[in-house]
């Protein structure tokens, strides 16, 4: 069926029950059209006017049809308490500690993807909203120590391979929404919100990040970012050649 | 309120005085049969332009940013510099894509769905003389023009027509430098007020106006499908209205409803108060956007009903189950609303909330969808071409209805949000769905109203070339929207595309899934074609359609066929008196095979 439904290639830990809720899914959607589709045939052929001149004033009599219905309704539950509720409790609720895992803020703007790395201490500088200026519009507190190997990044993320990630995304204009398909992640940026999602890369590889949701005339071109999953040693050392040098790398 | 006897003897004494003329007979008319003619010749016209921005944004997704053949000129000519070369901008794909989905759904399908539609036959079905409010049902129809009117003026405004969306989403659409938002805003307050208007009406009449002895379990599907309806816009368009007069006054006087704090736009902070919320506009919107799907889909439903019915020459099977299912809908629809909003950041207790709800309100769709099915089983089929547009949607609405389950629920919905995989599971229940039942509607209704049949033949070729190219149209983008493909984009996905993020690119679009553009592209060009045959026989039929030998042409049992035909002013020459319920057809010891529900 996976085949069959043309899934797309999958590079995340969560993302099996996902594609395994999709799969359950389309073999009950299978299951009840071909069904129908194969009563409906028979029924035309049967019941056409030269066939069955006179009609039938009551019908059918069998009560099968209850009895589907209850089965219908009997899968959707066992899918929603056994697939559809526990992903989402895992993917919302449990996070993995930030000590263990690699922390991004994400904020998107028209028409390209932001990305603040706490640099090689694993602490964000301090951002305050009264800060916030066209000069500095995340408010970063320039004074606070924490923040002197903070970075940005311009449409390049990058995360180690196996390890967790927590991302804090929002957006400074309008709303647009992270996506990356072969990680089966999809959060839209809010402004005014930051909205934290976490996931694991179990493959190395350029992933591409969508923007899924309609954000001006430049949504369709919005297609510059990307996600670099790598091994540890490579992304310390690109943490390590980032932080040293150019902090001020702009995202406007 | 005037009870419906003062209605029977005032009309004849009232038509004698005075012949009305041609202004007050066809354009300021309050006989709820001319308004419903002119809902739904207007309503078809939207449906026409609403399909014409579709056929050449397929254009662009095609063959991104290549002239458009033969009306790129035109649209250069009309547009300007946003058609410059006859190739459309992003901003002009934006703009038809919103409007598109704008005139779709408020200006074509539910006008024709339950302004035209529940306008003509409902008053018919129950037996009244006319709507309750005449002079409201009039204004409803004004305000639906005005509406139109403002929607259509809004494509030659500086900047062009709204571009954000049919759904309009803050911050985009109050940021967005257009003043076509602005239009759109003030033409969706006109449109919501017509629906208000309709709505009440359409409550009033069903609740007063029935005739002797039809109580409210010998009322038609249809009028019970039209019913429910009325509540649904009479309770889920409110908020919508309320919050475009919010989002208006964001727009044009600088509030901040939906605007938060510390906006920065294009790098310059925004001169606004902020302290608002995006995610507020949402809730509104979808508040009433669910509800409005179920608008969009009842009276579909009840007309497929009707057609049935009458085509398998026996009664409905389940009809108290029809009616219970809806009711259930109707009530359900109403908490269902945030499963267009789970990628919002939703925490798992609200979002388990509203999917099992979601999961709930699949139920009721099923069992009607599963009565229409049964109530094929011992008929007497007769294939004309309101039965064939009236079978077809339910193989069609399924589709559309089963690839809701997935959207429904969360988890799969990661992968499938915003993809074509919605565009696809939507315009199933819409298009091949709702469309067919309405040209079932239309074809089965039409002698009522001009007393000729329309051309079969003409029918039948207009329904499988339909038939075909819906099905070629929207079931690839299943396809597409599963490997990926996400809506709204201005190039068809071009620059997510392998060839340009490279083949070393995880999550780059195949080129056998960009090439499936192109088709989608031609079959939709070609359905639009097959609809020529349907325009031929809709103007032709009216003075060259074989003329009924007959008021009741397909011997049905409803009250509509009771009726001198077309049905006079005041409708009824007596007061009908209802025995009987709505589908009595092949009562056993009975003669004919159809018992109408005057008889006794």
């Amino acid at each position: 069926m996976e085949k069959l439904l043309g899934i797309p290639v999958l590079a995340s830990e969560h993302g099996q029950r996902v594609d395994d809720l999709i799969v359950y899914v389309h073999w009950l959607m299978a299951a009840l059209f071909v069904g129908w589709l194969l009563y409906f045939i028979y029924v035309l052929i049967r019941f056409r006017k030269s066939r069955s001149p006179k009609a039938d004033y009551t019908g059918a009599k069998s009560h099968a049809s209850t009895y589907i219905e209850g089965a219908v309704a009997l899968v959707e539950g066992v899918l929603l308490i056994g697939i559809a509720v526990p992903v989402w409790a895992k993917l919302a609720d449990k996070f993995p500690s930030e000590k263990e895992a690699v922390v991004v803020k994400v904020s998107a703007q028209q028409f390209a993807w932001n990305f603040r790395y706490p640099g090689p201490d694993g602490v964000f500088g301090r951002q305050d909203i009264k800060l916030v200026s066209s000069e500095n519009p995340f408010g970063i507190d320039p004074e606070d120590p924490a923040g002197k190997d903070d970075f940005q990044t311009l449409n390049e993320m990058r995360v180690p391979l196996d390890k967790p990630v927590i991302v804090h995304i929002t957006s400074k204009d309008v709303i647009h929404s992270f996506k990356i398909i072969a990680l089966r992640v999809t959060q839209d940026a809010i402004p005014g919100l930051m909205i934290p999602t976490h996931f694991k890369v179990k493959q190395g590889g350029r992933y591409q990040i969508n923007c899924a949701q309609l954000c001006g005339n430049g949504h369709a071109s919005m297609a510059g970012g990307f996600l670099i999953a790598e091994s540890q040693e490579k992304y310390d050392e690109w943490i390590a050649s980032k932080a040293g040098g150019d902090s001020a790398t702009s995202f406007e | 309120m005037q009870p419906k006897t003062h209605d029977t003897k005032h009309h004849p004494a009232h038509e004698a005085h005075h012949e009305p003329g041609f202004w007050s007979k066809y354009v300021f008319s309050t006989d709820h049969k001319v308004i419903g003619v002119q809902y739904g010749v207007t309503a078809l016209f939207f449906l026409l332009f609403g399909y014409g921005l579709m056929a050449l944004m397929r254009w662009q997704i095609a063959y991104p940013n290549q002239p458009i053949p033969v009306f790129g000129g035109l649209l250069q000519g009309v547009l300007g510099d946003a058609a410059s070369g006859g190739v459309m901008s992003a901003d002009l794909y934006n703009a038809f894509g919103a409007m598109h989905g704008t005139i779709m759904v408020f200006l074509a399908i539910v006008p024709l769905a339950f302004g035209a539609f529940g306008n003509l036959i409902v008053p018919l079905q129950i037996g009244a003389p006319d709507m309750t409010f005449p002079r409201i049902n009039m204004v409803s129809y004004q305000c639906y023009v005005v509406g139109g009117v403002i929607m259509l003026v809004s494509f030659i405004v500086p900047g062009g027509a709204a571009q954000a969306g049919w759904t309009s989403y803050s911050p985009l659409a109050t940021i967005i430098p257009t003043n076509g938002q602005t239009y759109w805003l003030v033409g969706m307050i006109f449109l919501i007020t017509s629906s208000l208007l309709g709505a009440v009406n359409f409550l009033a009449t069903i609740i007063q106006l029935r005739a002797p002895g039809m109580n409210w379990m010998r009322l038609p599907f249809f009028v019970w499908a039209q019913f429910v309806t009325g509540f649904l816009l009479l309770l889920a368009f409110p908020p919508l209205e309320a919050a475009g007069v919010m989002q208006l006054m964001d727009k044009v006087l600088g509030t901040s409803f939906f605007l938060p704090t510390g906006l920065a736009v294009s790098g310059e902070f925004a001169n606004i108060s902020g302290g608002g919320s995006p995610l507020l506009w949402q809730h509104l919107f979808w508040f009433l956007g669910h509800p409005e799907v179920y608008v969009l889909i009842l009276p579909a439903m009840g007309i497929v009903c009707e057609v049935i019915a009458n085509n398998t020459r026996k009664p409905i099977w389940g009809y108290k189950s029809l009616v219970y299912s809806s009711l259930l809908i109707g009530f359900l629809s109403f908490i269902v609303w945030a499963h267009h909003m789970y990628l919002t950041g939703m925490g798992t207790k609200i979002s388990t909330f509203f999917q099992t709800t979601t999961m709930i309100i699949s139920i009721p769709s099923v069992i009607i969808l599963t009565c229409f099915f049964i109530s094929l089983w011992g008929g007497s089929i007769r294939f004309n071409t309101p039965m064939l547009f009236a079978l077809a949607f339910r193989p069609m609405f399924g589709i559309g209805g089963l690839t809701g389950l997935p959207l429904g629920f969360n988890a799969s919905d990661i992968l499938l949000h915003d993809t074509y995989y919605v565009i696809a599971h939507f315009h199933y229940v819409v298009a091949p769905g709702t469309i067919f039942a309405l040209f079932a509607g239309i074809y089965y209704w039409y002698p009522k109203v001009t007393g000729r049949m329309m051309n079969e033949a003409l029918g039948k070729i207009h329904f499988w070339f339909s038939l075909i190219f819906m099905n070629l149209v929207f079931a690839p983008m299943f396809v597409q929207g599963m490997a990926g493909m996400l809506r709204r984009m201005s190039d068809g996905g071009a620059q997510y595309s392998s060839a340009v993020i490279g083949a070393d690119a995880i999550g780059g679009l195949s080129d056998a899934i960009m090439k499936m553009n192109i088709n989608v592209s031609a079959a939709a060009w070609l359905l639009g074609l097959a609809q020529i045959p349907f325009i031929i026989n809709f103007f032709w039929s009216i003075k060259g359609g074989k003329k009924v030998t007959s008021d009741n042409p397909w011997d049905a049992t409803t009250l509509e066929w009771q009726t001198p035909t077309p049905p006079p002013h005041g409708n009824f020459t007596k007061e009908p008196e209802v025995h009987r319920g709505p589908y009595e057809y092949s009562v056993p010891g009975h003669e004919k095979d159809f018992t109408p529900q005057t008889e006794k």
